[in-house]
């Protein structure tokens, strides 16, 4: 599908596509990122337009250093990921800050405060000035699409990677956005050796950061006049420092106020910061997260208020910055008090059928990131711990060093297909190396759920649809030194049990391969699957079946009179219903019924 | 609601479409001339809990966020859901709530209760409460999954656009062999309520 383009064209943009829209029109050839939320749309919506190459790295290290080589030959080039896959990529970002670029560089990191969907709420601002690279700062999606192109010029005018920040409420937030059309590229691909540039020896890699010293004082300049940094003045009587999204929530909350608007959050202006709070009585700091503008401005002796009133955990909003500012308590209804619904695996989830028998086995469960983090959820509860992605490997191999003898067939690693081609692989290679035994459980589900349904590098298919050659999981784990690698499907749990117990009492390394696609997959949806249903005759209201924690599964509650007059005991507390709306049909229920109560529905 | 400015929260359950519902609203108001933004969480959020969108749209919108007690129409895809939000709603604001009930984990396992008391503790919030059945609706059109755009009919009395507008979004929108279905779900919402 090509998007077309029309002069003076408005649509409603995610901050997200409006960064892929910035791509496309700076004229970006190469694009590689791994998916995370809130960044994921970014490719999938850049993969779209015509003449461009998008790809899944299988994580973001390769992602980055696939985009230094692509600018390296010459082209404009990008790379996304969440805020947690900057970490991840950290490495190479910090020497392409001493090497530069050719073809623009630009790097996006998508900030989750609150942790709508992450680990943790990390302020990647820090990287811009640990890795001493420019970062953009939009406040909508209009801003998202400029800053991106803008940050393509930076990028060659400086001879720098760019960061773009954006946080969820940019990302996944819609906006007004006027489209251009895609420039030009001032040169044409080639790469031309430069060792003192590109080769970062210790001598080379010396005279680069001198160089990368003059650069950001340049770039200090560009800081002090570029118009994304603006005084607006209004009253005088309160000046607000801000930027991002934040800038949204102090316009709605103090719309007279003089704001002073960062959209360059790296290097900041000090001139221009001085200049505002000459000219207010009082300056308040308005920013998420850490105090970055804050601990700058105070650096240049400016008396300024900051997270002494604005909130350092979670995301803002106007309500929040209005109260903070004014000290007033707004009055307003409190929240009413209702049954919570945290997410929940999906109805036919095959991670269900595992955790369901893993919790039998009363091991410690070393666990990652994917949507099988829920496991940890009651009723199934059947997670112990959750770091990074590809640390479930890593620290069950370091519990078992730490429980000795003890230890040995206590603790078992789960992690997705997709988490332990990013990180996973080197983890089992060291249980290997290091005379491990250590059980590790691959949930092959055959896609990247938690995302979305992303393809990686074991589904073959390319993020541009083009099949491709598959990795081999088992081949890979053997090829790791792992002898016993076997592979089951989850939904038979009575299965996936035995061979659970016998792998887990295994004093050598090896890999249970839980192999089942996603239920949200459109294959699956589209193969017609039996939906079954609880025989209420039958139902003894032993709750076996509700243990699974299937949404499909609802729990009817009796009165003792209603007990009697649905033909049971006075006792019987209720019975089982099954959902036809969400049974997916995985048969996962129907063995756990003593008394055959689950039968296929007939139509 | 003729004011040239709202904000529309919507609430549901992941899964129920809210996501296209609340493009279809933009999408009109884009239509019509209004500055629109909305907010969504996408990602973990959606794996069957609670999810929202914050719909706001006038001559210029500043915040994608929209502030508890601030919101002149709650569109709610499940009663508990729009419970959990109710403080989102200003007083005197308007609340297009779908009878569907679909339990929550400690509800679905026998740990307590679906609450009985919904529509009571909603009329408590405002008596502008409309509770509409968009499951019957949908179903009886055989299409489970157009509850969204059901919904979306019936929130439509509220809100200042015509109803060709959103017509008109929908077939925008939609993959072509769907637009039909869905506007049928459209105008049956719509159907469900009086004009306001």
């Amino acid at each position: 599908m090509s998007v077309l383009v029309k002069k003076e064209e408005i649509r409603l943009l995610s901050g997200n596509e409006a960064i892929s829209r910035g791509a496309f029109e700076a004229g970006v050839k190469v694009a590689s990122a791994y998916p995370g939320t809130p960044s994921t749309e970014i490719l999938e919506n850049f993969v779209r337009y015509e003449g461009v190459y998008a790809e899944w790295a299988p994580n973001e290290k390769v992602a980055v250093e696939v985009a230094i080589g692509a600018s390296m030959g010459g082209v404009r080039a990008l790379a996304t990921m969440k805020h947690v896959g900057v970490n991840v990529a950290a490495d190479p970002i910090f020497t392409a800050s001493y090497t530069g670029v050719r073809g623009g560089l630009v790097i996006v990191t998508a900030d989750d405060p609150e942790l709508h969907s992450s680990q943790n709420e990390q302020d990647n601002r820090h990287y811009a000035v640990a890795a001493k690279i420019p970062m953009l700062e939009p406040s909508d999606s209009s801003e998202a699409k400029e800053f991106t192109r803008l940050a393509f010029e930076l990028s060659e005018k400086y001879d720098t990677p760019v960061f773009l920040r954006t946080t969820t409420r940019i990302s996944h937030a819609k906006g007004v956005v006027r489209l251009d059309e895609p420039s030009v590229p001032a040169f044409a691909p080639g790469f031309t050796p430069d060792p003192a540039k590109w080769v970062m020896l210790p001598v080379n890699a010396k005279r680069r950061h001198v160089v990368v010293e003059e650069r950001t004082k340049a770039l200090r300049e560009f800081a002090e006049t570029w118009e994304g940094n603006r005084i607006e003045w209004g009253d005088r009587s309160l000046g607000i420092v801000t930027s991002g999204v934040s800038w949204q929530y102090v316009k709605e909350a103090f719309p007279d106020a003089s704001v002073l608007k960062i959209g360059l959050a790296w290097p900041l202006p000090e001139r221009l910061f001085l200049e505002f709070a000459a000219g207010v009585s009082r300056v308040v700091v308005v920013e998420e997260l850490d105090p970055h503008l804050e601990t700058h401005v105070k650096a240049l002796g400016i008396l300024a208020q900051g997270k002494e009133l604005i909130p350092i955990v979670g995301e803002l909003d106007p309500r929040i910055v209005r109260q903070a500012i004014t000290g007033e308590s707004i009055p307003a209804r409190a929240p009413e008090t209702v049954p919570s619904r945290p997410p929940n695996l999906c109805p036919g989830c095959p991670h269900r059928g595992l955790f369901f028998a893993l919790k039998k086995l009363k091991v410690t469960v070393t666990g990652d990131i994917g949507c099988y983090t829920l496991a940890t959820l009651p009723p199934l509860g059947a997670m112990d711990s959750c770091i990074c992605m590809g640390a479930s490997i890593g620290n069950a191999h370091g519990m078992e060093k730490a429980l000795g003898p003890d230890g040995a067939g206590k603790v078992v690693a789960v992690i997705g297909d997709s988490t332990f081609l990013h990180s996973g692989v080197t983890g089992l290679m060291n249980v290997v190396y290091n005379r491990g035994v250590s059980t590790v459980i691959l949930l092959d589900n055959d896609i990247t759920a938690m995302t979305g349904a992303q393809q990686n590098p074991s589904t073959g298919k390319t993020l541009h649809g083009e099949p491709t050659r598959r990795t081999d999981l088992p081949a890979l784990c053997r090829a790791l030194g792992v002898e016993h690698v076997y592979t089951v499907n989850p939904h038979d749990m009575k299965r996936t049990e035995a061979l659970l117990r016998r792998e887990v009492a295994r004093r050598e390394p090896s890999v249970i391969i839980t192999k089942a696609p996603c239920a949200l997959l459109p294959e699956h949806r589209r193969q017609k699957r039996p939906v079954y249903e609880v025989i209420a005759d039958l139902c003894t209201g032993c709750k076996a079946c509700s243990r699974l924690g299937c949404p499909a599964i609802e729990w009817v509650p009796f009165t003792p009179d209603e007990a009697v007059a649905a033909g049971k005991k006075a006792t019987q507390r209720g019975i089982a219903r099954i959902s036809p709306l969400l049974c997916d049909g995985c048969n996962q229920c129907p063995p756990l019924c003593k008394f055959q109560a689950i039968l296929e529905k007939k139509p | 609601m003729s004011v040239p400015k709202g904000d529309v929260f919507l609430a549901g359950v992941g899964g129920q479409g809210t996501l296209l519902a609340s493009e279809v609203l933009c999408d009109a108001f884009l239509l019509s001339g209004f500055d629109v933004k909305k907010s969504e969480v996408h990602g973990m959020a959606q794996r069957g809990g609670s999810v929202t969108t914050h719909l706001r749209f006038g001559p210029k919108v500043f915040s994608p966020l929209i502030e508890p007690g601030k919101a002149d129409l709650l569109i709610a895809f499940e009663k508990i859901e729009a419970l959990r939000f109710a403080h989102y709603l200003r007083p005197g604001g308007a609340m297009v709530v779908n009878a569907q009930e679909i339990f929550p984990p400690s509800v679905a396992t026998g740990q307590e209760r679906y609450p009985q008391d919904v529509a009571e503790r909603l009329r408590a919030v405002t008596d502008r409460l409309h509770m509409v059945d968009a499951l019957a609706a949908a179903l009886s059109m055989r299409e489970v999954r157009a509850v969204n755009i059901v919904l979306v009919g019936a929130a439509s009395h509220f809100l200042p656009l015509p109803e060709a507008v959103y017509e008109e979004a929908l077939k925008a929108r939609l993959p072509e062999g769907i637009v039909d279905v869905n506007v049928r779900a459209f105008r049956a919402g719509r159907a469900l309520l009086q004009p306001a």
